[in-house]
C-alpha cells in the first residue's frame, strides 16, 4: 500500500505499556493460525492415514510413536502439546470474545481479570490433560 | 463513506456488503466449533489412538462419523474466515490475492480430503 513516509503513524503496539489483554489478543491470532495450519494438516493427515487401511495407519502410528516404549516421539509430543494449549487458549479467548461482543467486560479490572483467566485456564488444563496422557504410558 | 461506484467496489474500494456476513459466520462457527471440537478432543482423549480396529469401529457409527464431518466443515469454514482477516492485515499487494486464493484451495481441499476419508472408513465398516 502506498504510504508517504513523512506522515506520522498512529500510536501502535510499540508505544503502549503491555498488558495481559494485549498478550491475549495477539495470542488469539497466533494460536488460531497455528491451529488452522498445524491442526488442520494433522487432522487431514490422520484421517487419510486411517482411510488408507491398516498398513497405512500403522505407518502413521509408527511415525508418531516409539517402537520400544510405545510412547509418543519427542517432535510429535511437542507438536501435540503445543496444539492442545493452542486449542484451549483459542477456545478460552474465543469465549471471552463472544462475551465482549455483548458489550460486557470492558471495565479495566474485569477486562484484565478475563484476559488473565484465559491464560490460567488454558495452561492448567493443558498440564492436566498431558499429565493424564503421559501417566497412562503408551497411547 | 458511501457505497462507492461499481468500479470502485470491483477494485476493493468501498463496501462490498459482505462484512456482516463474515463477522456473523465467524461467530456462528465459533459456537459450533466450541461444541464439535470439544467433543472431538474428548473423544481422542478417550480412544486408543494406536488401534486401527478401535478407530474403524468408532467411525463406523453415525454418532461418531456425522459429528466428525460436521466438525471438519465447521473448523475449515472458521479457519477460512479467520486466516482471511490475518492475510488482509499483513499482505497488501498482489501477494494478498495469491495468499487468499491459496487459502481457499487449502480450506476447500483440506475439508474435502477429510470428509472423503471419514466417509470411506464409515462406509467400509469396522475391519478386523
Amino acid at each position: 500500500m502506498a504510504r508517504n513516509p513523512k506522515r506520522p503513524l498512529s500510536p501502535h503496539i510499540t508505544i503502549w505499556k503491555w498488558g495481559p489483554h494485549m498478550l491475549v489478543s495477539i495470542l488469539h491470532r497466533a494460536t488460531g493460525s497455528a491451529l488452522a495450519i498445524g491442526g488442520g494438516v494433522l487432522l487431514v493427515w490422520w484421517l487419510i492415514a486411517l482411510a488408507g487401511g491398516a498398513a497405512s495407519y500403522a505407518r502413521f502410528v509408527d511415525l508418531m510413536t516409539s517402537d520400544s516404549t510405545g510412547r509418543l516421539n519427542l517432535i510429535p509430543a511437542i507438536v501435540l502439546i503445543g496444539l492442545t494449549w493452542s486449542f484451549l487458549q483459542h477456545l478460552c479467548s474465543g469465549v471471552r470474545h463472544l462475551l465482549l461482543d455483548t458489550g460486557a467486560g470492558y471495565e479495566l479490572k474485569v477486562n484484565k481479570a478475563g484476559a488473565l483467566a484465559t491464560l490460567a485456564v488454558s495452561i492448567v488444563l493443558t498440564a492436566l490433560i498431558w499429565t493424564l496422557i503421559l501417566a497412562k504410558g503408551a497411547l | 463513506m458511501g457505497n462507492g461506484t461499481s468500479i470502485g467496489r470491483v477494485r476493493g474500494l468501498g463496501s462490498a456488503h459482505e462484512g456482516v456476513k463474515h463477522w456473523w459466520h465467524q461467530r456462528l462457527t465459533a459456537g459450533s466449533n466450541l461444541l464439535l471440537v470439544t467433543w472431538l478432543v474428548v473423544s481422542l482423549f478417550r480412544l486408543p489412538l494406536g488401534s486401527y480396529k478401535a478407530l474403524t469401529i468408532w467411525l463406523s457409527s453415525p454418532w461418531a462419523s456425522v459429528p466428525l464431518i460436521l466438525a471438519v466443515i465447521s473448523v475449515f469454514y472458521h479457519l477460512r474466515l479467520g486466516l482471511q482477516v490475518v492475510i488482509e492485515d499483513y499482505q497488501h499487494d498482489f501477494t494478498r490475492v495469491i495468499a487468499l486464493v491459496l487459502l481457499n484451495f487449502y480450506a476447500i481441499g483440506g475439508a474435502a480430503l477429510a470428509i472423503y476419508a471419514i466417509l470411506k472408513v464409515a462406509f467400509q465398516g469396522a475391519v478386523a
